[in-house]
């Protein structure tokens, strides 16, 4: 090793350092700010106290909307890996034009920025007369989740052998049985890494949940904003953290089942 | 075998591309529509309205200054991490990927709300800042242009580390050791071999923060406030709070321009990369 090249090689090992302590941050804070006795954030704070976690569970209209938001990005992410699944298998096993056309508009909600679909759908179910709030979250969630799992289940199924559900149909299985038990345990990975990432799109969607939402329904992004606008102490912090463990946990049982390596497959 | 089945494949593509059709491009296209409408036909009146307003290049001004910030800070950061994740193994690799994943699980208001603390006259910035010299006495970067690039950054960099790593991974460590058998100097190295093998990825996570920066909303609400305005939130605030469709609209469509040149523009770059290896 010459000396650039263990400079340079420093260089990006402090720099990783740094960057770690940099995307850390705003959890860190969040979470020693939430153990604090102070209302006004000082950092460290003069003492420890719970008194904000109590404050959880009295705060107004924050568990109905944590409610609404796992409803929602539950049954919107179940909807897309159906719907994404099935035309990505399309898209790997068909003959027809215009596929890598249709991979492309399918993933393209990821790229067009959330107010526009946000108000291009409200002017939309406006026309068309929906107005009730959660079935019109529900609608536009799913497009909000669409993106990740074709993406995602795509670069899976392209990688994946379909000979060998010739091959156990010859051994013996019926088509349906061959999908079940060599197709689905080939793409279990790429359902739990995408379902994961579009939950969490949908939990954490605030630009198109805004048109959508109405004094009796708000999803957790809206509902904490609110909280975060009108009455800033560290009970917002205290719900935070309490995500902060939930993503923790999750992180956990998605390492366990595939990996953290495979999760950064972005 | 026949040509039959796979022509029916198509079918199964079929209720995901007709929901988005219907629920998320009609919707789109009449919106685009509609803001080149006017009572008589066809008009840009709304453009040229909004483009005669010294308010609106300001505006302009604003949201693609704070995206090239963030952008450029995310790609300063984020190469050098993307080349240490590659290379790095044990409890550094777990600590990068769990740094890099974590903070994408919780939500951009529960990260905002903590920069918010951060940045404040006797945050964490401030403090240290003061500590070590840099600065005399205690600043606030709250509601400052610097405290937003430093907290979209912070939001946007994953997006910035994650599609260079997932092309740096993939190179060869030999190809720079043959480069160093063959005489090249590390910096020859660097430009000849390593950069161009990871400008997919720049590319890639360069488009993905910069359209994201331009469409930012939550973030510039609460590090900045609304006195500095971006095309994100002005689209917003004409919606939500102003009632202003045409305004809103007008900007919506500009955003919805800005975003699809990126796409564009990063696709033909990368295919132009692609070509010249």
């Amino acid at each position: 090793m010459t000396g650039i090249e263990r400079i340079t090689s420093a260089l990006v090992w402090i720099m990783a350092v740094i960057a770690i302590i940099f995307l850390l941050t705003p959890l860190v804070v969040t979470v020693a700010v939430s153990f604090g006795s102070s209302a006004v954030f000082t950092l460290p704070p003069p003492g420890w106290s719970l008194r904000w976690y109590e404050r959880v569970w009295t705060t107004r209209g924050l568990w109905a909307s944590l409610l609404t938001s796992v409803q929602i990005a539950g049954l919107s992410t179940a909807i897309s890996l159906v719907l994404g699944t099935l035309c990505a298998i399309a898209l790997v096993r068909g003959r027809f034009a215009g596929r890598d056309a249709i991979a492309t508009f399918l993933v393209s909600p990821l790229m067009v920025p959330g107010l526009v679909v946000g108000i291009a759908m409200l002017q939309g179910f406006k026309l068309v007369g929906l107005r009730e709030a959660w079935p019109s979250l529900l609608v536009a969630h799913v497009v909000i989740t669409m993106p990740y799992v074709v993406r995602t289940v795509l670069a899976s199924l392209s990688l994946f052998d379909f000979t060998l559900i010739d091959a156990a149909r010859t051994l013996g299985c019926s088509y349906g049985q061959a999908l079940r038990k060599v197709m689905a345990p080939a793409l279990a990975p790429a359902f739990l890494t995408s379902g994961m990432f579009a939950f969490l799109a949908s939990m954490d969607n605030y630009p198109v949940s805004i048109f959508f939402t109405n004094a009796w329904t708000k999803t957790l992004p809206l509902q904490m904003l609110q909280l975060v606008e009108e009455r800033p102490d560290p009970t917002i912090a205290a719900i935070s953290t309490g995500l902060i463990v939930l993503a923790i946990v999750v992180l956990i049982i998605g390492d366990r089942l595939v990996g953290l390596r495979r999760l950064a497959d972005f | 075998m026949s040509g039959a089945r796979l022509d029916r494949m198509i079918w199964l593509a079929l209720p995901a591309v007709a929901y988005l059709a219907v629920v998320y491009a009609l919707p789109l296209l009449w919106l685009l529509g509609r803001s080149v409408t006017g009572p008589d036909g066809f008009t840009i009146a709304q453009f040229t309205a909004f483009f005669a307003d010294p308010f609106s290049w300001r505006v302009m001004g604003n949201t693609l200054r704070i995206a090239f910030w963030v952008t450029l800070l995310s790609l300063v950061i984020g190469y050098p991490v993307a080349i240490a994740m590659a290379r790095a193994r044990g409890l550094m690799q777990v600590m990068l990927l769990v740094a890099m994943i974590l903070p994408l699980s919780i939500g951009v208001v529960v990260k905002a709300f903590a920069w918010q603390i951060v940045l404040r006259r006797d945050g964490v910035i401030s403090q240290g800042l003061v500590a070590i010299g840099i600065w005399a006495e205690p600043q606030r970067l709250l509601f400052t242009e610097a405290g937003l690039i430093v907290g979209a950054t912070n939001v946007f960099l994953p997006f910035m580390i994650l599609p260079i790593y997932s092309v740096v991974k993939l190179i060869d460590p030999r190809l720079t050791e043959a480069g160093a058998t063959l005489g090249a100097s590390p910096f020859y190295r660097f430009r000849k071999i390593l950069l161009p093998l990871a400008l997919p990825g720049i590319v890639s996570g360069s488009a993905f923060v910069f359209s994201m920066a331009v469409s930012m909303f939550v973030i510039p609400s609460l590090l900045i406030g609304d006195r500095f305005q971006t095309l994100a939130t002005l689209t917003g605030r004409s919606y939500l709070l102003m009632r202003n469709e045409a305004l809103g609209s007008t900007t919506a469509v500009i955003l919805l321009v800005i975003a699809v040149s990126i796409v564009v523009l990063s696709t033909w770059l990368s295919k132009r990369v692609g070509r010249s290896l």
